[in-house]
């Protein structure tokens, strides 16, 4: 029997989607990160069908001047909540670059383990 | 008006000018120079004026025609080269006039042209160009620089991963594009094509083509991200590159490939407008920057054919890896590393940087690190080139034993581990072997690739140092 491994393709939505799934403490690390650089947080949700369109669904505006950490997170969750059958990731636009300097998938859709 | 004195004049009495104060609009150049024995100084620096702008070594009627005060360049300036006591700086002021907007071909025809065979001088190194705001302004510059390359990929908030697909030479159409495939399916966001390989007989560049649009294809479907390959278009002929440009355009390929100094500056211009007029992205390789830029004291430091690559347009270049097995002082590095980059460079000779330089809103090129790099070099990289940057990690993705998928998948969770804890405040070379560690700790793949790649160091001593103190 070859001591090769079988590698599996995996559908992993871009950045950080090879590392096991965040925990709540990691995703937090990650949005204080994020409000720390002056990055504006926004969250996004699209049904997976659809996750390689460039824009996925806005959930809200983004959130402008926030610095709160519990006020991100509680969007989140509410976002999940409205929308579990959907990926939901965090994104923070750099309005000097306009490009964003975070942006991964917090929530993947209900049935996948990636979630805190 | 002088009267016509024919015969030879010293140099220094036309182009020798320390009290010239440079214009805004003036192109200035610093230039490495050891002269012959017995001349002095102010006369190299101003036979290095003379012949890369308007002199020749004998007075002519027809320069009375004209007004060479007008057009001629001036050295300005003369500096010790710290450590070199035959070696000197000389600044050099050249006005806008005498180049043609948006040619760097023009520029460099008459800056590196005749005056580097010129036999008054011993040696003759260009050290750096202050390109003015007015002179950037007339060229195209990156088809799409990173913030379009980014929201075009997809990719936010880290290096991007690839990977030269191996053996460079040999492989057929299909076998080929299954080492892209696999590569891609594994975690890598874009592989590339040797610069070795165009359109040989054991595989053609069309069949190429095809096979590896399909790799890409499948590897988005599956993986749920967005790919690519530098598909290289380099050849023997202009019309021949938008050929092949063309079809890879009708495949829905996202990017091509360049090798801007074996191809040319007048190729890579060109290619560079036709990737903006069809929303291609343009990967530049430097095959020929060695032989060039290698010697200290004579030819061109690699960041002016970086500032030269930036304005001719190229959306990812070479800049070498500081730790992997090809030649790169750190410093030295970083220092061009800016020039690609940023919109605002400042004289910073601890860098390399002579002058200051204004890019305004020209976009930024994406710095590729790629050569004798692997998992153990991640934490160093990201710490040295951030995330505007493509790792590029070939042997380090194709030698994992479990083959290409494995060896990408590695190369991924350490970089996403590494991104993760600088983001968490962590300090990545401290603590690279915790960082890799804990990450292997969840991945099999990544703790072969450590295992695999522990012993294997590159530590030679740089052969192109900074001059400093």
């Amino acid at each position: 029997m070859s001591v090769i491994g079988d590698y599996q393709t995996k559908n992993t939505l871009e950045t950080f989607g090879f590392l096991p799934a965040l925990t709540q403490q990691e995703v937090y690390a990650q949005i204080n990160y994020m409000l720390a650089q002056g990055l504006t947080p926004g969250i996004e949700h699209e049904a997976p069908e659809n996750a390689m369109d460039h824009y996925w669904t806005m959930w809200k505006l983004p959130f402008f001047g926030e610095t709160d950490l519990n006020n991100v997170v509680a969007e989140l969750e509410s976002c999940r909540s409205q929308y579990p059958d959907h990926n939901i990731r965090l994104t923070g636009y750099d309005n000097y670059t306009q490009s964003q300097g975070v942006n991964f998938v917090v929530f993947k859709a209900q049935g996948s383990t990636r979630a805190w | 008006m002088a009267k016509y004195d024919a015969g030879v004049k010293e140099y220094r009495d036309l182009y020798w000018a320390p009290d010239y104060v440079p214009l805004d609009t003036d192109l200035l150049a610093c230039f490495k120079v050891v002269g012959q024995a017995g001349v002095p100084n102010e006369e190299v620096a101003a036979a290095v004026a003379a012949e890369s702008s308007t002199g020749t070594w004998s007075t002519v009627w027809s320069e009375l025609l004209t007004d060479l005060e007008y057009y001629k360049g001036r050295a300005y300036r003369i500096e010790d080269v710290p450590g070199d006591k035959d070696a000197f700086y000389t600044f050099i002021a050249y006005p806008l006039d005498l180049f043609e907007e948006g040619s760097v071909v023009n520029v460099l025809t008459s800056l590196v042209g005749n005056v580097f065979g010129f036999k008054a001088l011993r040696s003759l190194r260009l050290e750096d160009i202050r390109f003015p705001i007015a002179y950037i302004k007339t060229c195209g510059g990156p088809p799409a620089g990173i913030q379009l390359e980014r929201d075009r990929l997809n990719k936010y908030g880290r290096p991007l991963l690839g990977a030269t697909i191996k053996p460079k030479l040999g492989l057929s159409a299909k076998n080929y594009g299954r080492s892209v495939y696999e590569c891609l399916r594994g975690g890598l966001d874009l592989t590339k094509d040797d610069e070795n390989i165009n359109s040989q007989p054991f595989m053609r560049w069309r069949d190429r083509w095809d096979f590896v649009a399909d790799a890409i294809h499948k590897a988005e479907r599956e993986t749920g991200e967005r790919k690519g390959h530098y598909l290289n278009v380099t050849s023997a002929t202009p019309e021949e590159m938008y050929k092949r440009a063309e079809y890879a355009k009708e495949l829905g390929m996202p990017i091509i490939m360049h090798d801007f100094l074996t191809g040319g500056f007048t190729a890579n211009t060109g290619l560079a407008n036709w990737c903006r007029d069809n929303g291609m992205l343009l990967h530049i390789h430097r095959a020929m920057h060695a032989v060039i830029d290698r010697n200290p004291m004579h030819g061109i430091h690699f960041r002016v054919l970086a500032k030269c690559l930036r304005l001719s347009g190229g959306d990812q270049l070479h800049t070498g890896t500081v730790v992997g097995k090809l030649e790169g002082d750190r410093q030295s590095t970083l220092g061009f590393v800016d020039q690609l980059r940023e919109s605002f460079i400042p004289e910073d000779r601890s860098r390399g940087i002579f002058f200051d330089q204004d890019w305004g809103s020209m976009p930024g090129v994406f710095a590729v690190a790629s050569g004798g790099i692997h998992v153990w070099h991640m934490p160093a990289l990201l710490n040295i080139f951030g995330d505007d940057s493509i790792l590029q990690f070939g042997g380090g993705t194709q030698g994992h034993p479990w083959g290409n998928a494995a060896g990408a998948c590695a190369n991924r969770v350490a970089l996403e581990a590494c991104v993760k804890a600088r983001n968490e405040g962590r300090d990545l070379e401290r603590e690279s072997t915790d960082i890799l560690t804990g990450a292997a700790s969840h991945s099999p793949e990544l703790a072969i690739a450590m295992e695999t790649w522990k012993e294997i160091k590159f530590e030679f001593d740089t052969v192109d140092k900074l001059d400093v103190k």
